[in-house]
């Protein structure tokens, strides 16, 4: 292909290559940027880059005065618990859609994606009333169990998607070795799954880690909200503390941006075939 | 494969006691599927249009069937207008720019060049963020007084003095979009990509052989190929926009003079600032039914495009 390409045309492409590369990077490294700079630096002269001078200070006040590590804490609880129910029920499902004899296997896939197009804001109402009623507010349970819905649909899909491309003949091979239906999963099919069980573990994670509105009805206190309704609750009283935001962010975005970048193949990959979301 | 060494032995035995539920295995396997998404979705759905005839109110303690009062009210009442002509521009403006940005950036990537997989991967970033950690940057970015880009802008001589772009009601519904274009573009670029790559190579060099420009390739043989895939994420990123919420309630909260007021900020102000879960279930169910609608109307206009080309 490249030798029919002319100069112009591969200019073009770099350009254009940059271009999207500034935007996908930028905003974020400007932010990084930020966290690291004083607040003197960010509101007087030129913008620059590069910190100088180079301080730690929104970090500082991001954990010791705003108490980000309670909101860490409580993350990594809730989306931990959420990501292992997702892999559990998921994969039980994915498993029985995919391997065993389910009238109508098509019409229950169908269901489950188009369930995940709910608009949120219709859920979380009575959701909020039920979770009132059995005492359920401001607990991690209120949202491990919202957020299992929440990412069960895509989990399942891209089960199945795996699924369906391991042979059935590993199957018949089971049943002549009287391997039961839990056997087949347990020691079959899961150990031969496990780069698509990291993909959909990681997507379910990410879903329960950037969750804003349901943990914004359910949860009021430190101890139980999540980091996405401590930064949106991160002002001061006269100024915006763009800084110590900047700090708060790099803190629970890096970790996500790593995990992303080992895994990106394999998550463009589940994600077109396990149907579309953000 | 532990199992499999003591096969053998006990293989009757398990046949015969595992021969009558047999039928019901697949079912006790979807059996935790069902609950969770029976009970956190399908149930609140059903109980919020049934909210929504009723006057259903936390603060005075009301709980009566009302009929269609609450639907009453919802037409009569500007700011569910309001909120309704922003959440459909909303999600054209930022739809159509996302895909049309998105085609262009996947067009880009389909070439072959150094570093292209540093740069799919650096677009996966905007996708991975949480979106209140996105809403806060563009905060930041495009605040009135220190922000970056007003920056830029005035020394690259566009703008004369600083745009209050979140503060001011002619520009704020605009810079939200301008954070949903951001934030999902990339990876809709992504999707298109795989989709690209689905075209036969052999159908292009064939075309430039025949001495056709790169705009005949694209207008004739990959545009046509790409429908599928264009209209079905098309759809599922319209989906998603028209329920935008995380962006507009951390940047505005729906201000300033509701200006970027949308369905879902609305029906959450609503339920959880007046506590009307009554009126606020109308509000949603109104939304869900539209959501519905927009759902309905692409799948027939893809179910006919696919005969088409097919």
């Amino acid at each position: 292909m490249n030798d029919t390409r002319t100069v112009f045309q591969s200019i073009m492409i770099y350009v254009g290559a940059f271009l999207i590369l500034i935007w996908s990077a930028g905003p974020f490294l400007w932010q990084f940027s930020t966290s690291f700079q004083l607040d003197k630096a960010l509101t007087e002269g030129t913008p620059s880059l590069i910190p100088d001078p180079f301080t730690l200070e929104h970090y500082y006040n991001a954990f010791v005065e705003k108490g980000l590590h309670h909101y860490v804490l409580n993350s990594l609880v809730v989306s931990l618990a959420t990501t292992a129910l997702c892999l559990i029920v998921g994969s039980l499902a994915a498993f029985a859609l995919s391997r065993l004899e389910v009238k109508g296997r098509f019409g229950i896939l169908m269901v489950i994606l188009s369930v995940s197009m709910f608009p949120q804001i219709a859920l979380v109402g009575p959701l909020y009333l039920i979770a009132s009623d059995l005492g359920l507010l401001d607990t991690y349970r209120a949202l491990i169990i919202t957020y299992l819905a929440l990412g069960l649909p895509l989990v399942t899909w891209v089960l199945f998607g795996y699924f369906e491309t391991l042979p059935r003949e590993i199957d018949e091979a089971a049943r002549m070795d009287g391997v039961g239906v839990v056997g087949l999963l347990w020691h079959i099919i899961l150990p031969m799954s496990l780069p698509s069980l990291v993909t959909t573990g990681l997507l379910a994670f990410i879903t329960a880690w950037n969750e804003f509105l349901f943990a914004l009805a359910f949860t009021s206190d430190s101890d139980s909200q999540t980091i996405p309704v401590g930064i949106a609750n991160f002002t001061n009283q006269y100024y915006v503390p763009w800084g110590d935001i900047a700090a708060a962010s790099a803190v629970v975005t890096v970790p996500l941006i790593v995990l992303v970048l080992i895994f990106q193949r394999h998550i463009i990959e589940g994600l077109t075939q396990g149907g579309i979301k953000e | 494969m532990a199992t499999a060494v003591t096969a053998p032995a006990d293989g009757r035995t398990q046949k015969s006691t595992r021969a009558l539920p047999s039928a019901l295995w697949p079912w006790l396997l979807l059996l935790p599927a069902f609950i969770s998404l029976g009970s956190v979705s399908f149930y609140p759905i059903v109980n919020g249009i049934y909210l929504s005839f009723t006057n259903r109110s936390l603060i005075t303690q009301d709980n009566d069937f009302v009929g269609i009062a609450n639907y009453a009210q919802l037409l009569a009442d500007p700011p569910f207008w309001n909120a309704w002509w922003h959440t459909i521009w909303f999600t054209i403006a930022s739809t159509g720019l996302e895909t049309l940005i998105g085609l262009a950036m996947a067009l880009i990537l389909c070439e072959s060049f150094s570093g292209r997989g540093v740069i799919r991967a650096a677009m996966l970033v905007p996708w991975a963020m949480p979106t209140v950690v996105t809403s806060k940057m563009f905060g930041w970015l495009f605040d009135g007084q220190h922000g970056i880009i007003n920056f830029i802008l005035l020394h690259a001589g566009l703008i004369d003095q600083n745009v209050n772009w979140y503060g001011s009601p002619d520009t704020a519904l605009t810079t939200i979009i301008l954070a949903d274009v951001w934030k999902t573009t990339p990876f809709m670029a992504l999707l298109l990509l795989t989709g690209l790559q689905t075209v036969p190579k052999s159908l292009i060099e064939a075309a430039r052989m025949d001495g056709a420009k790169a705009w005949t390739i694209f207008w004739n043989i990959r545009l046509p190929l790409l429908l599928p895939t264009l209209l079905i994420a098309g759809l599922f990123r319209a989906l998603d926009a028209f329920r935008v919420f995380d962006l507009v309630y951390v940047l505005t909260g729906g201000g300033p003079a509701d200006s970027t007021e949308t369905l879902s900020t609305l029906s959450y102000k609503i339920l959880f600032s007046t506590l009307q879960f009554g009126y606020g279930s109308a509000v949603s169910t109104a939304m869900f039914i539209t959501e519905g609608m927009i759902a309905v109307v692409f799948c027939l206009f893809l179910v006919r495009q696919i005969r088409k080309t097919t």
